[in-house]
């Protein structure tokens, strides 16, 4: 491809690896898009009366005390109550799955306890379902610390999200640090560039006009890049996720959180 | 932002994916010192399609990083330079090389390289093997950025 372009006299034909220099956010710097919004949508993602998410949550609610199948649990026959059970657990996930041997996240989690322990289909991706037990899960850790789990096996997960991360992608050969470590707090366009901390996820969206996932998120960002965005549930994603995980730490989760 | 336009750049962006045809390889360029002196094209640029494009958030996408002498066009981005007056600082030769392939000036730019095949990965199906912008439109830009004068007419007088 190179060879199409005759380089002169600037030596231009040595193009440099396609990264985007990372410069990562220091911990006391880390700052959620939350501060970033207008007053009337942070208004809408505090009330409690206000938050469309509140919608989702409550089908969440139902479907952790309601038994797949007369002769299955409930994941509250396993867990009991969620307030006590699922507290902390988004905040620290992804993690370890031990049965795959591979990193999960908190929905493939939720579709590994239907299969495994529920005798039923997962659920699809960006479903009604999938959605609203995943915040009702996720809003268990509201106002909690994200934190990073030690674990070693997490290691190869860590890095390869880090190197998605920081890698020029797509026609336009942007790259995630370009905007989110390089250049956040200007614009793009009308939008304000936040960090992209995952904090509120699955979270409400204006533009979509309903409650979506982080995978949705990056895969928005992703497109925008002119980029071909990862499937739903690729082991890419929950790498990406971990890593913003870690790269969010301590900020507390906001789930179900608005955003423009 | 309700009531604003929003991510234009998503959106538009897809809509856009089917309009333009690919023109398969690249013409071959030279760089001498910073610049690209010889035109992409033969046909001269049209200042005034340049103009269409620069503002044009879907294709020529300047918008979504600089702001410039374009009243009538709100809320542009800041991640770049202001465009007004580039015109004074830049010559023709200059301009083309930072739209052809700004890499070759600043390894480590945001800006994308509008006509140059990308080593990236993972090119959405619809953008693979075609520069972000044709020969002409590059052409056409240049043209038109050449005029931005850092004139007062084009400044408003503090
Ligand atoms: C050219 C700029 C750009 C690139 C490249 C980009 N993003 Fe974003 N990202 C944005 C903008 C702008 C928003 C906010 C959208 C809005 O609110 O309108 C955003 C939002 C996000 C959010 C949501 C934050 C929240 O509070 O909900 C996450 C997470 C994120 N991006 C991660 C990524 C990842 C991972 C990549 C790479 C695969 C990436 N972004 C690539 C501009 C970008
Ligand atoms: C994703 C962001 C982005 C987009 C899109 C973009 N630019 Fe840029 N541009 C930049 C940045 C950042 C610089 C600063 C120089 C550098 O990074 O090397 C720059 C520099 C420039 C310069 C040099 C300005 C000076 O005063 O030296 C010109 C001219 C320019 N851009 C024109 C354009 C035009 C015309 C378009 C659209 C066809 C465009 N840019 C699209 C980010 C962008």
């Amino acid at each position: 491809m190179l060879a199409a372009l005759a380089t002169g006299s600037a030596g231009a034909g040595e193009i440099p690896p396609a990264e985007i220099p990372p410069s990562e956010i220091p911990p006391a710097e880390r700052r959620s898009s939350f501060d970033g919004m207008s007053p009337d949508i942070q208004a809408m993602q505090r009330d409690a009366d206000a938050n469309p998410g509140l919608l989702w949550l409550q089908d969440g609610a139902d479907l952790w005390s309601t038994a797949p199948a007369p002769d299955r649990p409930a994941c509250a026959g396993c867990h009991g109550e969620a307030a006590t059970a699922m507290r902390g657990v988004a905040a620290r996930y992804p993690t370890w799955d031990e049965a795959t041997a591979a990193p999960i996240d908190l929905q493939g989690r939720i579709n590994a306890c239907r299969r495994r322990h529920q005798g039923a289909e997962p659920y699809a991706y960006e479903s009604r379902e999938l959605l609203g037990l995943t915040a009702y899960v996720a809003a268990q850790s509201a106002g909690l610390p994200i934190t990073t789990p030690a674990d070693a096996r997490l290691g190869s997960a860590r890095s390869a999200g880090r190197a998605l991360f920081t890698r020029r992608m797509g026609q336009l050969g942007l790259s995630c640090a370009a905007c989110h470590d390089g250049n956040h707090g200007r614009r793009l366009g009308a939008a304000l560039i936040p960090q992209g901390h995952p904090t509120g996820y699955p979270l409400y969206r204006l533009e979509w006009q309903g409650l979506g996932s982080v995978q949705r998120r990056l895969r928005n960002c992703m497109t925008g890049m002119r980029a071909e965005p990862f499937a739903y549930g690729a082991p890419e994603f929950v790498a990406l996720e971990r890593y913003l995980m870690d790269r969010a730490a301590p900020l507390p989760m906001e789930t179900p959180a608005v955003r423009p | 932002m309700i009531g604003r336009p929003g991510w234009v750049w998503i959106g538009g962006l897809l809509l856009a994916s089917a309009a333009v045809a690919g023109e398969g390889a690249l013409r071959p360029v030279t760089i001498v010192g910073r610049e690209i002196p010889e035109p992409l094209t033969t046909a001269p640029g049209d200042p005034e399609r340049g103009r269409t494009l620069v503002v044009d958030r879907t294709r020529g996408l300047c918008l979504l990083c600089h702001a410039g002498p374009f009243p009538e066009e709100r809320f542009p981005g800041n991640l770049g330079p202001d465009l007004s007056g580039v015109g004074d600082r830049l010559s023709p030769g200059a301009l083309r090389l930072r739209l052809v392939d700004g890499r070759a000036l600043n390894p480590d730019t945001i800006m994308p390289s509008y006509y140059r095949l990308q080593e990236t990965v993972r090119i959405g199906a619809a953008w693979r093997d075609r520069p972000v912008l044709e020969a002409q439109a590059i052409e056409d830009i240049v043209a038109f950025l050449i005029t931005l004068r850092d004139t007062p007419s084009e400044r408003p007088v503090p």
